[in-house]
């Protein structure tokens, strides 16, 4: 009882419970077809993973620290419109060429930025729940870029569609570029959470606010920030995402929020808050990703399915968390 | 004398492990019907666990657990509860929405047909809080009770149980004198209606006081047990500690120099109005009143830990702090009383609380964990923390938690501390080492606030004492001035103190 030394690691099974998940989806998918395992495929699966992947990360942060935001899909809808419009009406003025991508480049992360501020700024000055705040503006992003489309779909210009593709469709060795964006995000994201004071301080609040305080930590800007930096991710998911299809909708970016909430809370991040970790989340999205893509190469099971098992495999990760939180 | 009665709830030989740790060691008690049983002992010395097993939250390792003579082993807690046996826990086990009413007949409500009998429930909750002396309305939530009234509902439901033994753990902890008078009152009504009532007290006057037998247990063993009137005050911190109790408090040597902390006109909205006073270095200012007087809330407006106005002076420099780290930054903080709520994260190691709060002096653009392991070590080593390193702080005793909060906030290199209640909750030994710490500080010409509800803790330990009563500070007294009787009267706002007028406030 007196002695210090350290406490033996042990792994526990929430954090070897989506590893072994992710390794039996890829046995699975590799007994199942024998294309599942080939490169074009694993390229396929990991780029549509981007989007989510990287708006995932952004949201473990928001997530850990106690928060919660519902708004991102549609927001990521919205900016996409709001891309398309610039660019669009710059396109006359600076021609097809890297300065309207630019241009549209700076109008998501500016857009995404500034979304993410306004509802962190609703959550911490105002002191309404973040569950409320991002339900709101969840509906007015829709609704907005719903508008925007007037109903239909916002499309890029077909001459600047064909210049920007191939941000989606290239890449370097290979690997297109929302892969290496999010690979980027993802290793930035870990040493954040892990290493820095931001993510301690995530952490912190996450667990009680109320220490938090008193122990004099910034508690409404490290809340800010984590929801601005969600912001931002979202607008760099839809840099990636736009040249793929060069439109967007009402349809766009639905559901976005629940797969990426899903993912952080499937990789073992706790959803009220305290405990997060991004690799985890990487395991959540892929997890995410490989059932539907094991869905649609296999026709085992129908791929109008692909909801209900992710929905299973979720509650799944939530009872595997609690049994080992009791385990200890 | 009904010692040879025969008990109704016994430990035999009763060990307990967690993992590879053995915490008891083959314990023995006997609580009998109709008499109190008092069991003291330092901080992690096993009570805690001692009462989990008697009331079936644990089951022990070995040996056993008798009810009424006869070997049992309870599935459960509710069915040590169906049997009798309630164990009433330091922290409330109430649901914070419901009413005081709602609280008390969760999942035991009565019914008329499919419906509520409400009345029923009214009627019998009213005999209840009255038998209590509890003046609070069955139908206020008990979000909004004081502490001693929630200690009172959790009596009450333990009550409406029929309950044989009545185990509570530190019911006094957070308890004003007056409310304390009461609880006992209580007990002693509970010891002649037949009922075995067990408790745990780090105070020994009441131990005194009340117990008819008492168990002293130190280490995970039971190093003494007889009759309470066997041991007094002394002989019991003597056998807890395992060694000879010298002076509780250090020799108030340091000399005050430059004035620190100057406060005029400080108004807290509903707490605190028109505060003013001094505070220089290497002095020790006790402040003394009861709870509820604003003396926690008037320090936290004045770290910037809730809205209030007014004018503060540090170092001779007036400053406005609107924040804590506002506070830190000129180089006040202040500790919590509320170590498990405010000022640890339970669910977090030793080592990120304690750099939690000072965090940015480890902060290399990444965090400095090499660093953070020099700390906690010498944090350890000078406070005397033990418990393992991997260990959640939420499984440390209380007193090595206190310990710990006490080397976080020092890490911020504070030269202006309020500490409040910074011994509650602990042991006789680890009380010692921590008016050591105080002392200390203030020898190293730190200024020191100390908010406290033992005013034998503020005589012994402060310069000078501030008295508080109703948001206000009604007086000050210093050296040989500082009697317990005078801070009383100043507290209680009466000529002479009474008992009685006590419970009005």
């Amino acid at each position: 009882m007196t002695d210090t030394t350290k406490a033996p690691i042990r792994l526990s099974m929430s954090v070897i419970g989506p590893v072994l998940g992710l390794l039996a989806l890829i046995v699975a998918g590799a007994l199942l077809n024998p294309n599942f395992l080939g490169w074009d495929n694993i390229v396929n699966v990991l780029a549509r993973s981007a989007f989510i992947g990287i708006i995932a990360v952004g949201m473990t942060f928001v997530i850990t620290a106690g928060g919660l935001d519902l708004s991102v899909g549609s927001m990521a809808a919205f900016i996409a419109g709001l891309m398309i419009l610039v660019m669009n009406s710059a396109l006359p003025a600076l021609g097809v060429g890297i300065p309207v991508v630019l241009l549209g480049m700076a109008v998501a992360l500016a857009g995404g930025l500034l979304a993410g501020l306004l509802n962190g700024l609703i959550i911490t000055r105002l002191g309404i729940e973040a569950f409320i705040v991002t339900l709101g503006s969840m509906g007015i992003y829709r609704s907005l870029v719903t508008w925007l489309a007037d109903g239909g779909t916002l499309s890029l210009d077909f001459s600047l569609r064909s210049f920007y593709q191939p941000v989606y469709y290239s890449g370097i060795l290979g690997i297109s570029w929302p892969i290496l964006v999010f690979a980027l995000v993802v290793v930035l994201g870990e040493i954040v959470m892990r290493a820095t004071a931001f993510g301690r301080h995530c952490a912190a609040i996450g667990s009680n606010d109320q220490v938090a305080k008193y122990s004099s930590v910034r508690v409404a800007r490290v809340r800010l920030m984590t929801y601005a930096g969600l912001g931002l991710l979202v607008g760099v998911a839809t840099i990636m995402y736009v040249p793929r299809l060069g439109s967007a909708s009402a349809a766009t970016g639905v559901l976005w929020e629940l797969e990426a909430i899903a993912a952080v809370i499937i990789g073992g991040t706790v959803l009220k808050g305290g405990f997060g970790r991004v690799w985890g989340t990487v395991i959540g999205v892929l997890i995410l990703s490989l059932i539907s893509n094991i869905l649609n190469l296999t026709d085992f099971v129908s791929p109008y399915l692909n909801g209900a098992i992710q929905g299973a495999i979720i509650i799944l990760a939530v009872v595997l968390q609690r049994e080992s939180k009791a385990g200890t | 004398m009904g010692h040879d009665l025969a008990p109704v709830l016994e430990l035999r030989q009763v060990s307990r492990s967690f993992g590879p740790i053995e915490v008891l060691h083959g314990v023995d008690i006997a609580l009998q019907p109709g008499r109190v049983h008092a069991l003291i002992g330092e901080n992690g010395a096993g009570k805690s666990t001692m009462m989990k097993i008697m009331a079936g939250y644990q089951p022990p390792s070995s040996g056993q657990v008798a009810l009424d003579g006869k070997p049992i082993a309870f599935a459960s807690i509710g069915e040590a509860e169906a049997r009798g046996i309630s164990l009433i826990h330091q922290e409330f086990n109430l649901a914070e929405q419901l009413t005081v009413e709602e609280n008390i007949f969760l999942g035991r409500e009565l019914h008329r047909g499919p419906f509520l009998d409400k009345p029923a429930m009214r009627a019998r909750v009213r005999e209840l809080l009255a038998a209590l002396d509890c003046r609070v309305p069955p139908e206020r939530r008990v979000a909004q009770l004081s502490n001693s009234d929630k200690q009172m509902v959790e009596i009450a439901k333990a009550l409406l149980r029929d309950t044989r033994v009545l185990i509570m753990d530190e019911p006094t902890a957070v308890l004003t004198r007056a409310e304390t008078a009461v609880l006992l009152r209580q007990v002693r009504a509970l010891r002649a209606a037949g009922t075995a009532v067990l408790f745990t007290s780090h105070k020994l006057d009441e131990v005194a006081e009340i117990a008819d037998d008492l168990t002293i247990m130190r280490d995970g063993a039971v190093v003494w047990t007889g009759l309470a009137a066997g041991m007094d005050e002394h002989g019991m911190a003597t056998a807890m500690v395992g060694r000879e109790m010298s002076d509780l408090f250090p020799p108030k040597d340091s000399t005050p120099g430059e004035i620190a902390l100057e406060v005029t006109g400080l108004n807290v909205p509903g707490h605190a109005r028109d505060i003013g006073l001094t505070l220089r270095r290497g002095e020790v200012l006790g402040v003394a009143g009861l709870i509820g007087s604003g003396r926690t809330e008037t320090f936290e407006a004045l770290c910037g830990l809730r809205p209030g106005s007014g004018r503060v002076r540090l170092f001779g420099r007036e400053v406005r702090i609107n924040h804590p780290w506002q506070a830190q930054a000129l180089g006040m903080c202040y500790l919590t009383e509320d170590r498990k709520t405010r000022g640890l994260l339970l669910q977090k190691g030793m080592r990120e609380n304690l750099t939690l709060q000072a965090l940015a002096k480890f902060d290399r653009g990444l965090i400095d964990t090499r660093a953070e392991d020099r700390a906690l070590d010498q944090a350890i080593a000078d406070f005397d923390i033990r418990g393992h390193r991997g260990a959640l702080v939420g499984n440390l005793s209380g007193g090595n938690q206190q310990k710990l909060l006490f080397a976080k906030t020092l890490l911020a290199d504070p030269e202006i501390i309020i500490i409040d209640e910074p011994t509650r909750g602990i042991d006789i030994g680890t009380k010692q080492q921590m008016y050591g710490f105080i002392r200390r500080l203030a020898a190293q010409g730190r200024a020191i606030v100390v908010i406290s509800s033992e005013m034998q803790e503020v005589i012994g330990l402060a310069d000078r004492v501030l008295v508080m009563r109703h948001g206000r500070i009604t007086g000050e007294l210093a050296g040989s001035d500082a009697t317990e009787e005078a801070i009383v009267r100043l507290a209680m706002g009466v000529a002479v103190s009474a008992p009685q007028q006590e419970s009005a406030t």
